[in-house]
């Protein structure tokens, strides 16, 4: 039985710094996997490596027994593998519909027509409005990305990503920065993501990671300290040392 | 502010869009002694529009967009008066063949680069472009420019008059097949496609989009159309000079359109007309000074309203719908 996801012996280096050493890593089909970590750990570079958007030092990444490690970003987001970003990477100044239809349009092989207008494409504007309905955006799908409070805009980035029908989607802190009344809605979304897709999400607040997660991987320094159930993380010494005295405790 | 463009926005064209057609048409009819101007002045508008599809949407900043004018130019030219070629149509559309050429060769190399780098090589580009034509005397002519051109009746039929009638509206015609072709791409999943790369290229990479593929589409299609506003220039004026080339007339086009306003479509159509009229008027009245004006005007527009003077248009409009 083979991992849809896979590293093997993924290495990154900035110079002297080391970032990533040696990740081997599984995530299974329907997974709910989570990266945890102190900051700097690399967390963030690790999902930059899987997208393509940094190239890895040295190593394989695997997905779904291809190796997609040279691979272009399109071409991964094609295979089914993609990401959301830590920190807000939106078209702010366009609108809510027009943010998550983009990639709808790509995914559809739509996207470079040039002769009708965008807005004849009915099928696309539906399938972002749905997604934006699911979600609870739907009132919002005409206003502008920066005029939508913070955690909406969190939201905006999980439905981009839905658009796109993955198959392994990488969350990066979707809560990161939004306030903890606002924090709520995006829980419950990832709550109901749907049960096919892998998901490994990036995340500091523990509650959240031992409610969502069926798998914990710890992130040190670059390198994988350990990986379990929620209940074989809580319960190791080290992570228990890592963490100690940690605001994340 | 800017027309959106995308999956809700209505492509219909508004009452407004026709203005510009109707003055074009009115001016052919009322201001007859200034054709030939009116003809330079439509030139520039097409050449304005081809900048304004990569730098207004698709944010590709450069300074050699020159060169497919240029080329466009020159190719029509030198098969007119070396090579007996004299359909207008078909001098066209060689022109437009060869900046297209010109286009994909260069935007291979300078998609892949960001910024300064990018920027710098656009420069590059046009001043080999200029160095060519300076050195190859025997087919560009060389500083001395290219005549002895001739350009036969369009379809046969209408004769280049000495009026510019015929070229004023040969013009026209071609700046409205540009426009239309520019405004139906600009409103296309392509468009918003552009758009979206213009606001964050970080963002398009991880939902799919080949950036770079995208990118130099534009490009392609962008060096076409400059190279067809080139020939068109070559036709009308029946002469062509190094001052097509290089770094000046690309810097000239980038202040048009940043007068007029970038990424709007219509910034193409005000910027050029704006300019070329100051350049004609104050350079008869002011022939040291004139410069200056174009420059202080830049300043303020630059500084004060970054929708160039339809950015300001618009806000006058927003204020008066307040009050009535
Ligand atoms: N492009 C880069 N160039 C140089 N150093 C980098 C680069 N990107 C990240 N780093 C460094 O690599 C280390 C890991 O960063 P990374 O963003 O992956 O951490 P993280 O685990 O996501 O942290 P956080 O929890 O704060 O998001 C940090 O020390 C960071 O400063
Ligand atoms: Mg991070």
């Amino acid at each position: 039985m083979s991992a849809l996801l896979e590293t093997r012996d993924l290495c990154k280096s900035f110079g002297a710094l080391r970032v990533a050493e040696n990740i081997s890593f599984h995530l299974e089909a329907g997974a709910r996997h989570a990266l945890i970590g102190p900051n700097g750990a690399g967390k963030t570079t690790f999902v930059n490596m899987l997208t393509g958007l940094l190239p890895p030092s040295s190593g394989l990444i695997l997905l779904g027994g291809e190796d997609i490690t040279g691979l272009a970003q399109a071409a991964r987001v094609k295979r089914g593998i993609g990401r959301t970003f830590q920190i807000n990477t939106l078209f702010r100044d366009m609108s809510v519909l027009d943010n998550v239809a983009l990639g709808v349009a790509e995914r559809r092989g739509m996207a470079a027509r040039v002769w009708h207008p965008a807005s004849r494409y009915h099928d696309v504007r539906e399938e972002a409005l749905g997604l934006l309905e699911t979600l609870g955006l739907a009132e919002d799908s005409g206003k502008r990305v920066v005029d939508l409070p913070y955690g909406k805009q969190r939201l905006v980035e999980i439905a981009i990503a839905l658009g796109l029908k993955l198959r392994v989607l990488l969350l990066d802190e979707p809560a990161a920065g939004v306030p903890a009344l606002e924090s709520g809605m995006i829980l419950q979304v990832l709550d109901r993501l749907p049960g096919e897709i892998a998901v490994l999400i990036i995340e500091h607040d523990m509650d959240v990671v031992f409610r969502f997660a069926q798998r914990i991987t710890v992130l040190v320094e670059g390198t994988v300290l350990c990986e379990g159930t929620p209940p074989e993380i809580a319960g190791d010494a080290r992570v228990q040392r890592v963490y100690l005295g940690e605001r994340y405790g | 502010m800017t027309r959106a463009v995308g999956y809700a926005a209505d492509p219909r064209i508004r009452f407004a869009e026709w203005l510009p057609w109707l003055a074009a048409v009115a001016g052919f009819f009322l201001l007859p002694e200034y054709l030939p101007l009116g003809a330079r002045i439509l030139t520039y508008v097409l050449f304005a529009l081809s900048l304004d599809l990569i730098l207004g949407y698709a944010g590709i900043i450069t300074l050699g967009h020159s060169a497919f004018f240029g080329l466009g130019a020159y190719v029509a030219g030198i098969l007119a008066a070396k090579l007996g070629v004299t359909d207008p149509l078909l001098l066209l559309l060689a022109a437009a063949c060869a900046a297209g050429a010109l286009g994909i060769a260069t935007g291979a190399v300078i998609l892949r680069t960001h910024g300064l780098t990018q920027l710098m090589l656009t420069l590059a580009i046009a001043a080999v472009c200029l160095e060519i034509a300076h050195k190859a005397t025997s087919i560009t002519g060389g500083a001395d420019g290219l005549s002895g051109i001739t350009i036969a009746p369009i379809f046969g039929a209408f004769k280049f008059d000495l009026y510019g009638r015929t070229a004023y509206l040969w013009c026209l015609a071609l700046l409205f097949a540009g426009w239309w072709v520019t405004r139906k791409m600009i409103y296309s999943p392509f468009g918003a496609t552009l758009c979206g790369i213009r606001e964050n290229s970080v963002r398009m990479h991880a939902i799919g989009v080949p950036v770079y593929r995208r990118l130099l589409t534009a490009y392609t299609i962008s060096a076409m159309l400059a190279g067809l506003a080139g020939a068109l220039l070559a036709e009308t004026n029946q002469f062509v000079g190094l001052n097509v080339l290089g770094f000046e007339p690309s810097g000239e086009l980038m202040v048009m359109l940043i007068l007029g306003g970038v990424g709007r479509l219509y910034g193409a159509f005000v910027g050029p007309l704006v300019y070329l009229i100051a350049q004609d008027f104050l350079a008869k009245q002011f022939p040291e000074y004139w410069y200056f004006g174009i420059g202080l005007m830049l300043v303020v527009v630059v500084l004060f309203a970054r929708g160039g003077i339809l950015g300001i248009a618009d806000r006058i409009v927003a204020r008066a719908r307040k009050y009535v």
